[in-house]
């Protein structure tokens, strides 16, 4: 893949915030070389505390470090820390309000070569149950970097979810993202397509094919899966009536379970969900390809589109 | 090192009694609670409290304050009573404790209650996080020290030892754990629930300074909370030896007595035993 991962843009924003704030740092658990919190290590090893396998351990070193004033950012994989460490990052940074951010890394299906024990495709709906939590997505390597100050100046526990790889380019420096406000990336007014992380430029290529088929797809881009963007799904369902998510992530818990929340809540509609389709994924020799087979790709999402269409048109 | 004058000595006894009354009233009220170990940590809490803590209840913000982490949280009552003795808040918030507008949680909350440093409940977690302020204060080159009251039941899990390595790796001489060690838990004796012995030495296995005490003297605690500041690369670890349910006869080493509350006639035995005439 040519693109930039998006480890590698967060590792380096990293490092680079930690130049402008004195009162960040970073903690690791064996796995720096991995989620590129190496650089900030490289850089401010003073700041930088590897607390080795112990997950659960840094999420209670981070809340100590925060409670004594530091900005702490936990890096590891979300497999682990959504999972093993979920008891720590509910009592001592949800429930305590300690200003503590967790990078999660090797997000999704991203560890294509490592498999189903270390795929992270539970998490979002495990951080998104949380009160107090606030849950970040990215599209891409660009918009990871441009999340890290951001994040850092929210006050707050916030889940910044990281692909080990790269994703299709959606985001361009300089556009202007806000906790909370979902993106209109492409207008269009028969259907809209809700995406998250890596699936939104795969939205996007499916928009591409829909278009060629004379098919007028709206591309949202939720990138903040908590809190919600409850008024811009709600708009575009009121001027689309139909919608398809898509997220590298369970079918049951993320993206798409909270949009249909807040449908049913709202204004019910249509709803056809891209995801994971609730299994256990294989290991893969590529990421693009492993993606298509676990029912992520832009066929997969045209095809979703057009059973949207037929139900809405019932 | 300062010892205790004994008029010191007799003043903390005096207030480690007024702990278990004030403990035992509490729990009694609420209708639930945690007697056992609030009584066998009546001392450690006295002396930390009333003696050893650098704080200042008219400024529980205070930047350069000690930290205290009550790990086994359980316990609340006797960190609440030992707050509000030493004037964090009046006691007379907790006469609705356990009704849901009480701002005082079953268990301690930081955000609501003055004085508590970090929320606590499900257990383990106090070293990992005492470890974390004792970084932070290295980091901001503030002098205080951390203190974490743990219980021994809950070193039976291994986030407890996970924090221990991290402190015995960056040398947080700053931080004090203490171990209500009373050797009684939910189920039973620690010893048939799951062994803990020998602790002394998988504390100092971790690279810990370990302290063994009487943890129903103040005298021996004091000594040993002043010798865990004199030690300045290294963590301390005091295993202070108590009684599970201290100075209720009925209580005493009783796992019955871990979470159950006492009624109205055992509340009066009680607190006749532990020297109460006025029982209002």
């Amino acid at each position: 893949m040519a693109e930039l991962a998006m480890r590698e843009a967060y590792g380096r924003a990293l490092a680079e915030y930690g130049g402008r704030d004195l009162r960040v740092v970073a903690l690791d658990v064996d796995t720096s070389a991995s989620t590129l919190s190496s650089y900030f290590a490289a850089r401010f090893p003073e700041r930088f505390f590897n607390v080795g396998i112990a997950e659960p351990c840094m999420v209670d070193v981070a809340a100590g470090l925060a409670l004594g004033g530091y900005l702490p950012f936990i890096n590891g994989f979300a497999s682990i820390l959504s999972l093993r460490a979920l008891e720590q990052i509910r009592t001592c940074l949800c429930y305590a309000r300690t200003n503590v951010k967790i990078a999660a890394s090797y997000a999704g299906i991203s560890d294509f070569k490592d498999g189903a024990t270390h795929y992270s495709i539970t998490d979002l709906a495990n951080v998104r149950a949380l009160p107090e939590m606030t849950v970040i997505v990215p599209a891409d390597a660009e918009e990871a970097a441009a999340w890290v100050p951001i994040v850092a100046e929210h006050d707050g526990p916030v889940y910044l979810r990281i692909s080990r790889a790269g994703a299709l380019p959606v985001y361009q420096a300089g556009e202007t993202l806000q906790i909370g406000r979902g993106r209109c990336l492409r207008p269009g007014g028969d259907l809209t397509l809700v995406a998250t992380g890596a699936m939104v430029g795969r939205c996007a290529a499916a928009a591409g094919q829909l278009s060629a088929l004379g098919i007028d797809a709206r591309l949202l881009e939720i990138h903040t899966l908590k809190p919600l963007d409850r008024d811009l799904l709600l708009q575009a369902t009121e001027e689309t009536g139909a919608l398809v998510t898509a997220e590298e992530h369970n079918i049951i818990g993320g993206l798409g379970s909270a949009v249909a929340e807040t449908l049913s809540a709202g204004r019910p509609a249509p709803l056809e969900r891209v995801g994971i389709q609730d299994r256990f994924c294989p290991t893969g020799r590529d990421l693009d390809r492993l993606m298509d087979v676990c029912g992520l790709s832009v066929a997969e999402i045209v095809a979703a589109a057009k059973r949207v269409l037929e139900r809405k048109d019932r | 090192m300062s010892t205790l004058t004994p008029e010191k000595i007799i003043e903390l006894e005096e207030t480690a009694r007024l702990l278990r009354v004030d403990s035992l009233r509490l729990i009694h009220r609420r209708g639930a609670g945690h007697p056992g170990g609030a009584l066998s940590a009546a001392e450690i809490m006295a002396v930390l409290f009333f003696h050893a803590l650098r704080i200042d209840p008219a400024r529980p913000d205070w930047e350069a304050r000690d930290r205290f982490i009550l790990s086994k949280g359980h316990s609340s009552a006797v960190y609440y009573a030992a707050l509000t003795r030493r004037g964090y808040f009046p006691a007379a918030e907790l006469e609705t404790w356990g009704e849901p507008d009480c701002p005082h949680q079953g268990h301690p909350d930081r955000l609501k209650t003055p004085g508590v440093d970090m929320t606590s409940g499900l257990l383990g977690h106090g070293v990992a996080l005492g470890s974390g302020l004792a970084l932070a204060a290295r980091l901001s080159e503030l002098s205080y020290r951390t203190w974490v009251l743990l219980g021994d039941g809950e070193s039976q899990g291994g986030i407890v030892w996970e924090g221990a390595m991290t402190a015995a790796k960056y040398r947080l001489a700053g931080l004090t754990a203490i171990l209500d060690y009373n050797n009684v838990q939910l189920d039973g004796p620690v010893h048939q629930v799951m062994p803990l012995e020998p602790l002394a030495d998988k504390w100092l296995a971790c690279g810990w300074h370990v302290l063994e005490v009487n943890g129903h003297s103040v005298r021996e605690l004091a000594e040993a909370f002043d010798l865990a500041g004199q030690v300045h690369d290294r963590p301390t670890v005091i295993l202070a030896r108590t009684t599970k349910g201290r100075g209720v006869s009925f209580m005493e080493n009783q796992s019955y007595w871990h979470g159950n509350v006492p009624g109205a006639e055992q509340l009066r035995q009680a607190l006749t035993e532990l020297g109460e005439v006025d029982h209002g």
